[in-house]
C-alpha cells in the first residue's frame, strides 16, 4: 500500500461517518483496539460490521484493497472459512448439547470473519465472497495446514481450537492498528469474538488434562497431532514483509513470543508440556495444501458448482 | 459391610399421618382445580395430579427430543450450503434447535426427571420424537421446505402452547416461538429464491414441497376422532385447540403463501368450506404415519444411531468434565478449610 492511499482508522471513521452504507457507526469496531475485553454480544446488530456492509462498500467503490491487502485478506479469510467448515460438522454430534451450541457459535464467528475478509479480497477484481469460496480451485486457496486438519475426536478439535484461538487473538489484536482501515475494522470485531474462543479452548484444555486418565491421554495425543502445524503460522514471507513495512499487517514471526508465553501458561496450569515434535513445512500460503483440503472443497463446493450462475 | 447397607423397613403411617396426607392431597387438588378454572399457571413446586405430571413430562421431553433429532436433517446440508450467507443462516438455525432442546429439557427437569434419564430413554428407543424427522432431507430445497412447512406447522402447534398451564413449559415456548418464526421466514425465503431462479432450481423447490406437504400436515397428530389423549390435555389447559382445528388453520396459511412462492401444494382437494368456515384438505395416509411412528420410516434407525453415536463418543468428555469439576470443588473446600 503506498503512502498516498493510507488511511488511518480514525480518518476512515470520519470519512465514512456520513455514508449510509449500513454500518454508519463503524467506529464501534475500529475504536475497539484497546477494548478487547468488551463483550462482542453487547454490540447491537445495527452497529456491528457485517460482511454485507463490506461487500457493499467494495461494490460501490468506497473501498478497494491493494493487491497485497487482497492477497493477505485471502489468507485470513481462507483460514477462517476452512475452520468454519470443519467445526460445522460438530453441530448435532458434540459430546453435550451445550457444546453443540458452543462449537456452533465458534463456527459461526469464524464464518463471519471469513465472509468479511473474502468480501474485501473479492473487491480487487470485482468478484464476490461466493465466487472466491465456491469457484476457486484447491491450489488457489491460501489456508494454512492447521485449519485443514481433521476434527478427530473432541480432544483433537480442542487442541486445534487452542492453537487457532491464541494465534488469531494475537494477530487480530495487532491488526486493529492496521493502516488498512477495512482490515482494522474486521479485526476489531473479530478479536472480541476470538477472545471467547480462547476462553473456551483454555477451559477445555484444563478439564481434559486434569479430568480423567483417559481424557488426559487423549488431549496429550491431540496436542501432539496438531502441534506440527503450529510452525507454519509464524513464517514470514515477502508479502508479510511488504505489508509490515507499510503498516498494513505484522510479520507472523512477531506474534510467536506472545503466543508461546500465553499458551505456555495454560499448558503449565494443565500440567502439560509443549509437544516436542518437529514442525511440518506447510505451504498453504503458496497454494500447497494438505491432502485434506481437496475433500473439504469437494463437499463445500458441489452444489454451487452444479448450478453455476444461480443465485440462492 | 452388608449390614451398613441395610435400611430399616419403613413403619406404616399412623392414622393421623394418613389423614394429614389425604388432607394435603385434597387441598392440593382444590388449588389445582382452582388454577385450571382461572386458566392460570401451575409452577414446579405446586401440587399437581400425578397424571398431569406424567402427561407433561411425556409431552415436554418428546418435544425436546424432537428438537435434538430435528437438528440432523438440516445439519446434513451445512457443509454443502450453496452460499456463505445461507451456510451462516443454516448453522445458526440448527444451533437454535440445540438451544430449544436445552430450554425444553430444563423445563422437563422441573417435573423431577434428570436430563440424563431422558437422553437414555431416547437412545434406548423408549421415548418418541416427532415422526417428521424420520424423513430424509434430499436436496437443498428441503432446507426451504422444512423451514416453511415443518417449522410453519410447529409454530401453529406451539403458539397456543405459550399459554400452557404449566409455567416453565409456557415460558420456554414463548422464546422458542420467536425463533421459530425466524426459521419459517428463512425457509420461505429459500423457496422464494429457488422458485424465481433457474428452471432446475424451481423444480427442486416444487419437488421438496411435494415431499414435505403431507408429512407436515400429519405433524398435528391423528384426526380428532382418533386422538385419545387430546381431551384430557385440553381439560388441563395444556392443549388449546384440537388437531384438526390446527391442521385446518395451517392449510389456510399455506394456501396463501404458496401463491406468493409461485409454487403449488400437491393436493387438488384443498378448499375453503363456506359452511364450516374452515379449510379442508385431501385425504392423508395415516397408515404411513403409523408405520413411521412404529419405527418403520425411511430414517428412524439412522437418526437414532447418530444420536447414540454422538452420546457414546462424548461419554469420556462428560466424565472428564465431571471429574475436573469435582476436583476443583474439593480444592476449593480444602482452601476454605485451611483459611
Amino acid at each position: 500500500m503506498n503512502s498516498e492511499s493510507v488511511t488511518t482508522p480514525e480518518t476512515y471513521t470520519e470519512a465514512h461517518a456520513a455514508e449510509t452504507t449500513g454500518h454508519g457507526d463503524i467506529s464501534v469496531g475500529v475504536a475497539g483496539s484497546g477494548d478487547s475485553s468488551a463483550s462482542a454480544t453487547r454490540i447491537t446488530p445495527g452497529n456491528a460490521l457485517r460482511p454485507e456492509d463490506i461487500a457493499l462498500e467494495v461494490r460501490t467503490g468506497l473501498v478497494k484493497p491493494s493487491e497485497d491487502a487482497a492477497e493477505y485478506a485471502l489468507r485470513l479469510g481462507d483460514d477462517a472459512l476452512i475452520l468454519a467448515q470443519r467445526l460445522g460438522h460438530w453441530i448435532s454430534r458434540a459430546p453435550e448439547l451445550e457444546e453443540d451450541v458452543a462449537l456452533g457459535n465458534i463456527a459461526l464467528d469464524q464464518l463471519g470473519h471469513a465472509r468479511s475478509f473474502l468480501s474485501y479480497a473479492a473487491g480487487l477484481d470485482e468478484k464476490s465472497e461466493d465466487d472466491l469460496a465456491y469457484f476457486r480451485r484447491e491450489h488457489e486457496f491460501r489456508s494454512a495446514h492447521l485449519f485443514e486438519q481433521p476434527n478427530g475426536d473432541f480432544a483433537v478439535t480442542i487442541a486445534r481450537q487452542f492453537v487457532v484461538s491464541y494465534y488469531q487473538f494475537e494477530l487480530y489484536s495487532r491488526l486493529t492498528q492496521s493502516t488498512d482501515a477495512t482490515l482494522a475494522a474486521i479485526s476489531a470485531k473479530a478479536v472480541k469474538e476470538v477472545d471467547y474462543h480462547r476462553d473456551h479452548s483454555a477451559q477445555w484444555i484444563l478439564r481434559l488434562a486434569l479430568g480423567t486418565e483417559e481424557s488426559r491421554a487423549r488431549i496429550i495425543h491431540g496436542l501432539k497431532l496438531i502441534w506440527p502445524y503450529v510452525g507454519e503460522l509464524f513464517v514470514d514471507d515477502e508479502l508479510t514483509h511488504r505489508l509490515a513495512e507499510a503498516g498494513t499487517a505484522v510479520e507472523p514471526s512477531s506474534l510467536k513470543a506472545d503466543f508461546d508465553r500465553l499458551t505456555g501458561e495454560i499448558l503449565t496450569e494443565a500440567e502439560l508440556e509443549v509437544p516436542q515434535v518437529p514442525f511440518a513445512p506447510g505451504g498453504g500460503r503458496r497454494g500447497k495444501h494438505s491432502e485434506h483440503l481437496g475433500y473439504i472443497l469437494a463437499e463445500m463446493q458441489v452444489l454451487a458448482r452444479e448450478h453455476p450462475g444461480a443465485s440462492w | 459391610m452388608a449390614a451398613q447397607n441395610l435400611q430399616p423397613v419403613p413403619e406404616a403411617l399412623s392414622p393421623e399421618e394418613q389423614e394429614r396426607a389425604a388432607q394435603l392431597d385434597a387441598e392440593g387438588q382444590a388449588y389445582f382445580d382452582h388454577v385450571m378454572a382461572q386458566d392460570s399457571r401451575i409452577e414446579p413446586k405446586d401440587w399437581m395430579p400425578a397424571a398431569y405430571r406424567k402427561t407433561l413430562l411425556r409431552q415436554i421431553s418428546q418435544h425436546a427430543h424432537s428438537e435434538i433429532i430435528g437438528m440432523q436433517p438440516e445439519a446434513n446440508w451445512i457443509s454443502r450450503a450453496p452460499s456463505l450467507k445461507r451456510k451462516a443462516i443454516l448453522m445458526a438455525k440448527v444451533q437454535d434447535e440445540a438451544g430449544h432442546g436445552l430450554y425444553l429439557y430444563s423445563a422437563a427437569e422441573t417435573l423431577g426427571q434428570p436430563r440424563d434419564k431422558m437422553m437414555d430413554d431416547l437412545i434406548a428407543g423408549k421415548a418418541r420424537y416427532s415422526s417428521i424427522f424420520n424423513y430424509p432431507a434430499l436436496t437443498w430445497a428441503d432446507m426451504g421446505a422444512i423451514g416453511w412447512l415443518v417449522d410453519g406447522a410447529a409454530i401453529c402447534n406451539q403458539v397456543p402452547l405459550c399459554r400452557a398451564s404449566y409455567g416453565p413449559y409456557g415460558r420456554a415456548m414463548v422464546r422458542i416461538c420467536k425463533e421459530e418464526s425466524f426459521h419459517q421466514r428463512q425457509g420461505f425465503e429459500i423457496l422464494l429464491e429457488l422458485s424465481n431462479g433457474t428452471p432446475a432450481q424451481k423444480q427442486m423447490a416444487q419437488d421438496a414441497v411435494n415431499r414435505w406437504y403431507a408429512p407436515a400436515l400429519m405433524m398435528f397428530g391423528p384426526p380428532d376422532d382418533d386422538s385419545p389423549n387430546s381431551k384430557q390435555s385440553m381439560a388441563w389447559n395444556i392443549k388449546r385447540f384440537s388437531n384438526d382445528e390446527l391442521r385446518s388453520r395451517f392449510v389456510g396459511m399455506m394456501v396463501e403463501q404458496v401463491r406468493v412462492l409461485g409454487l403449488t401444494l400437491p393436493d387438488s382437494e384443498v378448499r375453503f368450506n363456506d359452511e364450516t368456515r374452515k379449510w379442508e384438505h385431501g385425504p392423508l395416509d395415516w397408515e404411513e404415519f403409523k408405520e413411521v411412528l412404529a419405527g418403520r420410516g425411511p430414517c428412524n434407525a439412522q437418526r437414532l444411531e447418530r444420536r447414540r453415536e454422538a452420546h457414546d463418543d462424548g461419554a469420556w468428555v462428560r466424565e472428564a468434565a465431571a471429574a475436573y469439576a469435582a476436583k476443583q470443588a474439593r480444592k476449593h473446600a480444602e482452601k476454605e478449610f485451611a483459611a
